[in-house]
This record gives C-alpha cells, structure tokens and sequence, in this order.
C-alpha cells in the first residue's frame, strides 16, 4: 500500500477512535461524576418520591455501561433523547440551531481566512518594520480581552453609539439571505477579530520558518524576483502549514460561536447548550458536547491529513 | 573586457549581533580584503569558523546572509562594481554570470520540486537557454558529473537521491546556466571521505571543461589544494596569506598558513600490546528497537591499559553504537564485554559505581555534553563529590589541579559553558572524565567539531593525559589524520562489522583489503596533484580487473 | 536586575498593582462588595468614580472586588494546573515507556475536546462553587501544561550532559531537580504567564455564561452579564471589564515575554 494511503488510514482510524473515547468522556463526566444527576435537577428541597421517579424516567438505575451504550447507539442512528426540560425531541431541536450556527461560522472563515493570510504576508514581508509590529500590537491586545468583551465592545460602539447594525442577531427563515447576512454582520466581525489574531500570528510564523530556510537563499541566488521566490519556492511549501493554521483556528472559531451566539442572542447551538448547562438539562448537554467535540476533532483530523498529503517525502518514497 | 573576471578591493562586512542581554549592535566581520581573480581560474578561500570566508563568497554576489551588510569595498564583476549596481542588474547577475554551491545540497533543494525543474531554472528564467536546451544541458552535466541515470534522475525528488548525489546535482545547477563564475562554499564537507574524493573529482573535471572560474571556500587545507589555482588564507576576517597554490603547501611564509599546513604532525610511537587488556569486548551483535538490522555484528576487539584504540568508519558503519554498548545505553543483543577483569552487565543500571567510575565518556558536541546551568566548577567537582565523597576546600584543591592540566588554570572555575570557546569547552569535558581517575574514556569524535589548530592542541593534551594519567582511550572517529597521529591499535569498520582490526603499523600497511583500501586512499593528502594520482591508481586497478 | 526592558518594567508594575489592589480590596474599596449605596447606572461621580451598577452598586467597589475573585481563582487554578501537569510530565519524560504512553494518550484525549465545552458538560451535573469551579479549570488545564512540560523536558533529557549523569551513576532525583529542572524553567515560568492570562479569561467567560462565580459574589465576567442590558441604552458599564482584563492580560503577557526571551541567554543561572 501506498505509504500516504496507509498514514491517512491511521489517522482516520485515530479519529474515529478519538471521537468514540470523547463520547465516553462525555458521558462518563455527566454520568460517573460526583453529584447526582437527579438532586441536581430538583435541588436540594427535592422529596424523595419525586427523586426516586426521576432517577427511573433518566435510567439512572441501570448500569452506566448500559446506559452508555444506550445513549451512543442511538445517537448513532439520531436519536439523541429528549430534552428534560420541555420534552421535546433534542435532534430535531438541534437541526435547525446546527445550520445556524454553522451559517454564522461560515461567514466568519469567509472573511477571516483570506484576511488573516493576506495579513500574515504583509507582517513577513515588513518583518519587524511598522506594518508588523502595528499587527503584533494589535493582535495581542486582541487576544487579550475574552471574546464576550469584544461582542460588547463592538455591541456599544458600532450598534448602539453608531447604529450601523442591529444590536441582536435574529434570524429566521422568513428572511432572505440579505437579510440575514445584515443581522449576522456584527457576530460575525466579532468572530473574525477573535480568530483573526491567532490565525495572523501562526500564519505568519509559518511562513516566516519557510522563508528563512537555504532553498529559499538558492532562489533568490538564482536571482529569481521577490513574487517568484514567493510563489515557486516559498508557496508549495508554506501550503501545508497555512492549512493547518486554518483547520486549527477553524476549530477554535466553532468554540468561540458558543460565547457570542449568547453576547447577540442567536438561535444556534451555543445558546441552546449554555441554556441547557444553566437548567441541567443533562441529555441536551450530553447531545452538544458531543456534536461539538465531533466537529473538533473532524477539523483537527483534516488538517493533519493535509500536513500528510502536502509532504513530498510521503508522496513520493524512495 | 578586462582579464580580470571578479576583483574585490577592500571589501569590508558587517553584521549585526544580538548578545542575550544587551542590546543589538553592528560588528565588523570582514575588514578590508582584496583579491582577484582571472577568467577559468580557481581560487580557494581558507580559514576557520567566523574567518569570514562564506561571508566573503556570498559578496561575490552582492549577497549577505541574515543580518550581513557589506559595508565598505568594491566588488567588480566583469568590469562593473555590482555593490553599486541597480537591484535589477544584480538580479541579472545572480544566476547568469556568478553562481552558488552551498554546503548542504540537501537543504539547498526545494523539497517540493522535481530536480530538474531546479537545475534548469536559473538558466531559463535568465534566458540563458530555452528550456528544451537548459534540460539537454543538465542531463550532459549529471552524466558529466558521474550520477547514475542522467537522463531519468532529473525527474525524481530531492528526497530520493543520496547526500552525495545530491550534492552533485547541486553543482549541475550552477553549471547549467554556463556562468563565468562559481561559488562554491564547503562542497564536500558534509560528506563521508569515500564519497568526498568522487565529489571533488566531479567538480575538478566539470570546472576544467567548461573553463569557469571559481571561488572554492572550505577549511580543509589538504582538498583546496587539489583544486585551486591560488589560494587566500583567511583568519578573523583578515587576510593571511594570499599566494600560487604551490606556495601556500610547500613553502608557506606566514606562521599561521605554517600551522594550517603542518597540522597533524603529532608524532606518536606505537605500543606494543599487553597480556591483561583493560577492555575486551567479544562477539557483540546489537540492534536499535524498531530497527529489523542488526547495527553490529559479530564485533571483537581489545583495548590495552594506557593505549588507545582508534575504531574508524563512515557514517552508519557503526561506531557510535560500539560506543553506546561498550556504556550500557544499549544493551547488546549478544556478547560479553570485559572490563579490568570483571564481566559488564549489559545494561547500565547493572553496573556497579565502580564499573561507572572507571569508564569515562568524552563526547563530539562539547557545549551540549555540559549542563549550560552549571559553573566550570560544579562541573568537573561533581564526579569528586560523587565517587570520592570529596568536599570543600579540598574539592577546590583538586579542582584547580585538574584546570591546571587541562592548561586553563583556576579563572575558569567560575565560568559558564557559554562564556568558553569550543576547544575550552571540550578540555572541561576532559577535565570532568578524568576526575573520575577512570582506567579507560571513551572519546567520540571528539575533535570532529573543532577547527583544526584547535583540534590540534585536544589531541596534544589527550596524548600528554594518557602519558601522566595512563588511561586508555577508545577514541571513535571518521578521520584517518587523527587515527594515524594517536593510536597504538586500529579497528576499521564498515556496515556494523570490523573491517580490518590490528596494531596501527598492520592496520595502515599493505596489502588492504578494498574497503581499507578505498578509506586510506580517500584521505586527502597535503600535496599537489594528490587527487589526479589517486584518480589515475583507481582506474588502472579496475582497469587491472 | 539592570538589563530589564522597559516594556517588562511596565508589565511588572501593572501585574504588581492589581495583585496588591486583589489583596487589600476590602481597604481600598470606598464602599462594600454588596453594598446598595446609589440609584441604577448612576454615571460617575465624585461619589462613584466609576458609577453604579444594575441595582446601585458602587461599581469601582465591584471592580476591586471582582478583581479579587477573579485573580484568585484565576491564581489557585493556575498554581492546580501547573503542578499537576508538570509533575506528571516530567514524570513521564524521565520514566518514559508505557508511563509515558499512559498519560500522554490520555492528555491527547482530554484535548481532543474543547475546553470550554468539556467545562460546561461537567459544570451542568456539578455544584458551581468556587473550589469545584477552581478545580476544574485547574485540572483541564494541566493537559496544556503538561504538553509543554513535556516537550521542554523530552528536549532536555537527550541532550548530551543529562546522557554524561546517567552514565555517572546518577539518581532520578538529581537529574529531574540538577539537570533538566534548572534549564526547564524559564520557558515554563513563561508558559505560567500565559496559563494565568487563560485562566482569567476562562473564569470571566465561564461567569459571563452564569456559570462560574455565582452573585452576589463579584468577579469580572459577572459584572459583564449584570450589567449587559444597559449597553443597548448606551450605558457602558458592562465594558469596564474589558479595561482591567486586557491590561492585566497584556501586562502579564511582557513579563512573560522577557523571561522566555531570556531563555537564549544561556551565562549561567546568574542574568
């Protein structure tokens, strides 16, 4: 077998196995841990009758292996369960929130990837000039106030003082996508500047490593141009790490939608999951982390098989 | 057009340093060197590190690598001074008249295209050639070059072709766009010594007949002698010695160049072996986890008390792993290894604190082999504390004996690591073995990474420690200059097994077997013409076959 | 102590301040923690220097108070996070072997989930009090930690002088406290910096969410959440946070900064 067939096997194998041991992880810290599920829910005035019959509806008297296998056999088939809350179905809840929020999500990679490459590019090229240290200055004061703080600072300036956009981020289907773009604008920069820092900083460390290395001198000593050593010899290169710059930023990006889809009120998963942690709604909780962990790891195993697809050395052995 | 092709007047380079702790500031590094250099004519630059002597190739190009600026100077090429020239111009230039060879092809190559798309690049994009011409031309250069399938090799990956091959594919690149000059820096010195001589041979031949000229920079005395017209001996950025090749070898004026080319001339008389060896190592086979090979097979060799044994190869032919036995880091997968008369467990934490104490090691890379944390001091005291339970202020006693006979003496006690230069650094890793009163140290190539006046006093002092000390050395090494000035016994080795095992006189005398054979003849040799006739020898033996 | 670049003096400075204003909080507070003492969002005055709050609350009173809170869990869970974690990584780094494989797996594990997620999926079955919130953190953060901790000491363990200690006959303890320990420390110190830096955001998200610090107990990110509804009034109480979190995260961010920079600076232990 082909040697980069066999590694991207490995690593899809790795993943899947990874997601299987983040579902037990899932389960087994709302489940194993400390605290019963049902005295959490009730409280602490709870009677005992009414214990005693939640504990039944959760299936809290099974064995946790059963229950276990219970919950990830039929999340399999999606069936997460039934929220505790109001009863209903949580898959058919989350269809409608998942879209949103990966509506939200994929807006704000449109804009920040190419943005936060075209800004690494501009830092290496004025490397410790004041085009750099302007960004570096300005990611890291970005990267140093939390991501709700930024919603609100945008929030008071741009949609309050300014009144350039709404200041909640309603959407519905009634809306054409116009509209919507129009009331997603606001989460969407705050997501971008959030992601963009990083992104920035590791884009341009990657291509900084590139360009720093001999075969880059040989090119330059061929007396190639500065855009034709960039785009011959530093590019192929750069590729492998840009992506994984990006999947990796990507994956923090779908985290950061938790925060601000709460700072703008949007109906997507994030919300729905930091509703649902407040009312310990257990198999809700259970259905995002899982949901979300999902996407983690899917994004985290793309980058990698790229890394695996990109290198010469695997692609063509000896 | 002049009949000078490159004539540097007074150049002068700068760099800027950034000393941990102190703010960045602009040193001079080459102060005012001038030389020139006729159409198809060689010149080799010498010196050692920080000479200046990349730094002065690069110029040739109106390059500076890092934070180097070329502060002062003229730099003709072909009648223009090209450090007043236009970015455009020096562009043409670069890659069309004035080429570059790099040390090491292997990081030169861009990993992610094709060899020929490489080689012919400069040439094409140069319009030198049309692409269809530059191709023809590089495959007539790879097959000019030796390399094994020139019409196919171009279409593989840098990855996929040896350290030499590679290194040769380097130099069909700055052939290829038929420059007046190239710039050759270190060609041959990553490369094992058997390989070397091809290389070198290779690039002779190829500057002989496409008559370029060269600028051939190395610090190895012995190989720019085979190829240079002139040579210009370089030190801290100054110019030595500037003569006819002849000159420079056989009647150097200055005392450095005298140095330079009397270098290994230890004199070092042969000891005859005794009845109890202090170490016996019998039959070991050993493999690295992982690995479906064995890296030593079947070795066999003794050491005698205050003698040495130099155990010679290549890279992978296994020296380093006896090393590693002989210390227990790796167990062996079979035989016994004797010791003053004690059978050795197999792996270190069997070894009794004797057995330790005895068998010191000496490593290559002296700045890594010492804790960058701890005073010179603590260094060489804490085998005394750790073995003799020696403290305090007779500690300090026996410290500073010890600094004394590693010629530094007792200022050093309080230094770092980093504030020493290499040579100081590896006699404090001498001074911390013997601290031990060891029977035997085993040393692994430990002048390799030194210049060669320096490694030149290491071996000195090693000598004159055996002398006083009578410690016997296993001293590992790929360089037959320094095999031949210290030991009293040899064990060649190729491919995990020993090659060829005696007393130095039967070792180094005929008749060889082919792999000792090829090895001796491969050294270069400090005289004129020594290539040629080893070229010659070679191919009327297998002409002979 | 003379070569330190006017940026980590600042830093230095800044970081010092409001560790101090965290200690002293109930003496430099004008009024109480939970003290009603004005009229809703009153603006600033000489009174309430910075204003009121949601229901009347001194807010410069709130702030020192909230700073308190937060930099305190933010402190105990940093000092959790990098016991537990180096501890177990130079552990693993020195015994190598299946101890290594153990807990490095399992790290890989934990951080195969987002953190906040992973915080919110154990926070919705568990009491949110302050030691259980400071362990949590302080216990999932570990994982980075000993990531790092690792790297650093797997680095440091092949080198040549660590091989020279073995080969002397030397305990496991020397080498971990002599020999890696000594020439770790720097750029975990550094990673210390950054470890709290996270810890304070996280703390101030996971409130912001009605997760962490439960009121009337004050911190940063609670503030936030009791005061966002004046932002669509245009009363900019809630951002005040944002102020005292993004210079205590920048100021700690330039000490970090010059101790790893000190790092290349190898003239001894002495610089």
């Amino acid at each position: 077998m082909h040697p980069v067939v066999k590694l991207v096997a490995q690593r899809l194998a790795l993943s899947l196995l990874l997601l299987l041991a983040a579902s037990i992880l899932i389960f087994a810290g709302t489940m194993i841990l400390p605290g019963d599920v049902a005295q959490s829910i009730l409280g602490q005035s709870a009677t005992p009758e009414s214990l005693a019959n939640l504990r039944e509806e959760l299936g809290l008297n099974d064995p946790p292996v059963t229950r276990y296998f219970d919950w990830l056999f039929g999340a399999m088939q999606g069936d997460l369960g039934t929220a505790l809350t109001n009863g209903r179905d949580i898959a058919e809840s989350i269809g409608q929130r998942l879209s949103n929020t990966l509506f939200l999500a994929f807006w704000a990679a449109i804009i920040s990837v190419p943005l936060a490459i075209l800004l690494g590019l501009i830092a290496v090229r004025y490397k410790d000039r004041w085009p750099d240290k302007l960004i570096s200055g300005v990611t890291l004061a970005s990267i140093s106030i939390p991501e709700f703080l930024i919603g609100y600072l945008l929030m008071y300036y741009l949609a309050v003082q300014l009144g350039w956009f709404p200041s909640v981020a309603m959407i519905n289907d009634g809306m054409s996508l116009g509209q919507k773009l129009q009331s997603i604008a606001l989460p969407v920069i705050v997501l971008t500047l959030v992601v963009l820092a990083h992104m920035m900083r590791m884009t341009r460390a990657a291509i900084l490593n590139v360009m720093q290395s001999a075969y880059v001198e040989t090119a330059e000593l061929k007396g190639l141009s500065g855009f034709q050593v960039i785009y011959r010899h530093a590019f192929p290169n750069a590729i492998a790490p840009i992506v994984n710059v990006v999947m990796i930023n990507l994956a923090y990006l779908v985290v950061g939608v938790v925060v601000i889809e709460v700072v703008f009120v949007y109906p997507g998963m994030g919300q729905y999951l930091v509703d649902h942690v407040s009312k310990r709604d257990v198999p809700v909780v259970q259905a995002c982390g899982l949901i979300f962990a999902a996407v983690y790891i899917l994004l985290n195993m793309i980058a990698d098989i790229v890394s695996i697809l990109a290198n010469p050395r695997l692609r063509h052995p000896k | 057009m002049s009949d000078t092709l490159l004539k540097v007047r007074d150049l002068k380079i700068g760099a800027t340093v950034y000393p941990p702790g102190e703010k960045p500031h602009d040193i001079e590094i080459v102060h005012g060197v001038s030389f020139d250099l006729a159409p198809g004519k060689v010149l080799g630059l010498i010196g050692e590190s920080g000479a200046g002597k990349s730094t002065i190739g690069l110029a040739s190009m109106a390059y500076g690598r890092g934070g180097v600026k070329i502060t002062g100077g003229e730099v003709w090429v072909n009648g223009r001074d090209i450090l007043k020239s236009s970015v455009r111009d020096i562009r043409n230039l670069r890659g069309a008249e004035v080429t570059y060879v790099s040390q090491s092809a292997a990081a030169s190559f861009n990993p992610a295209k094709k060899i020929m798309d490489q080689v012919v690049e400069a040439a094409v994009e140069q319009k030198k050639f049309s692409r269809k011409e530059a191709e023809e031309r590089a495959r007539t250069l790879f097959s000019k070059l030796g390399l094994p399938d020139p019409d196919n090799i171009g279409s593989r990956f840098p990855h996929q072709v040896s350290g030499g091959q590679l290194q040769r594919c380097m130099t069909a690149l700055a052939l290829c766009p038929e420059p007046d000059l190239v710039v050759f820096d270190e060609p041959t010195t990553a490369l094992d010594v058997t390989t070397q001589i091809d290389v070198l041979m290779a690039i002779k031949e190829a500057i002989r007949d496409t008559g370029v000229a060269a600028l051939y920079i190395t610090h190895d005395l012995a190989v720019v002698a085979q190829v240079s017209d002139d040579i210009m001996v370089l030190r801290m950025g100054n110019m030595v010695e500037y003569a006819h090749t002849d000159q420079i070898i056989n009647s150097p004026k200055e005392e450095y160049t005298q140095a330079l080319v009397s270098v290994r001339s230890i004199e070092h008389e042969e000891k005859k072996p005794t009845p109890e060896p202090v170490l016996s190592v019998k039959n070991i086979t050993a493999r690295y986890k992982g690995l479906n090979f064995d890296v030593l097979k079947n070795v066999t060799v003794d050491l005698h008390p205050g003698q040495t044994l130099a155990v010679v190869g290549e890279s992978g032919s296994g020296k380093s792993t006896l090393a590693r036995v002989i210390t227990g880091l790796l167990p062996p997968s079979e035989g016994q290894i004797d010791f003053v008369g004690r059978t050795l467990s197999r792996d270190l934490a069997g070894r009794t604190r004797e057995d330790l104490r005895e068998l010191q090691m000496i490593y290559q890379m002296a700045d890594v082999a010492m804790n960058p944390r701890q005073t010179v001091g603590t260094i060489i005291g804490r085998p005394l504390e750790f073995y003799f339970n020696i403290r305090g202020a007779e500690k300090r006693k026996r410290i500073i004996e010890l600094l004394d006979e590693i010629e530094l003496g007792e200022k050093f006690m309080d230094r770092y690591p980093a504030e020493l230069s290499g040579g100081q650094k590896q006699r404090v890793c001498i001074a911390r073995s013997l601290a031990a009163k060891p029977k035997m140290i085993i040393c692994d190539e430990v002048t390799s990474a030194l210049d060669p006046l320096v490694a030149d006093g290491i071996l000195k002092l090693l000598l004159d420690l055996q002398k006083i000390e009578d410690v016997a050395y296993l001293f590992i090494t790929h360089d037959l200059a320094t095999v031949r000035a210290i030991s009293d016994s040899i064990a060649v080795m190729y491919q995990g097994k020993v090659q060829r095992y005696g007393s130095k006189s039967e070792v180094l005398s005929p008749p060889f077997d082919d792999y000792t054979d090829l090895l001796l003849s491969s050294v270069p040799e400090m005289k004129l013409g020594w290539l040629e006739e080893v070229v010659a020898h070679r191919k009327m033996e297998s002409a002979g076959n | 102590m003379k070569n330190i670049p006017i940026s980590a003096l600042i830093g230095l400075f800044l970081t010092a301040v409001y560790f101090l204003m965290a200690l002293l909080a109930p003496i430099i507070a004008p009024y109480g923690m939970a003290e009603v003492v004005g009229d809703v969002w009153e603006p600033s005055s000489s009174k309430f220097w910075l204003g009121t709050d949601n229901i009347g609350r001194d807010l410069l009173s709130r702030m020192i108070y909230g700073g308190r809170t937060t930099i305190f869990i933010a402190t105990a869970a940093t000092i959790i996070s990098f016991v537990t974690g180096s501890v177990l990584a130079f552990f693993a780094a020195v015994m190598g072997g299946w101890v290594d494989q153990v807990l490095s797996r399992f790290v890989d594990l934990i951080m195969s989930i987002p953190t906040l997620i992973f915080a919110l999926v154990v926070l919705s079955v568990m009491p949110v009090t302050i030691p259980i919130l400071i362990l949590v953190m302080g216990l999932l953060d570990s994982t980075r930690v000993y990531r790092l901790a690792r790297a650093v000491a797997v680095d440091i363990s092949v080198m040549d002088y660590v091989e020279a200690a073995r080969l002397r006959g030397e305990k496991i303890g020397w080498i971990i406290f002599r020999e890696i320990l000594p020439n770790a420390l720097s750029p975990l110190i550094a990673e210390m910096g950054l470890r709290f830096i996270f810890a304070v955001l996280f703390v101030s998200t996971l409130s912001f969410l009605g997760l962490g610090v439960q009121p009337p107990e004050a911190d940063w990110g609670g503030i936030v959440k009791e005061n966002k509804e004046g932002i669509v009034y245009g009363i900019p109480a809630a951002l005040l946070p944002a102020v005292a979190i993004a210079t205590l995260a920048i100021s700690v961010n330039l000490v970090a900064d010059w101790v790893l920079n000190r790092t290349t600076s190898l003239k001894g232990g002495r610089g």
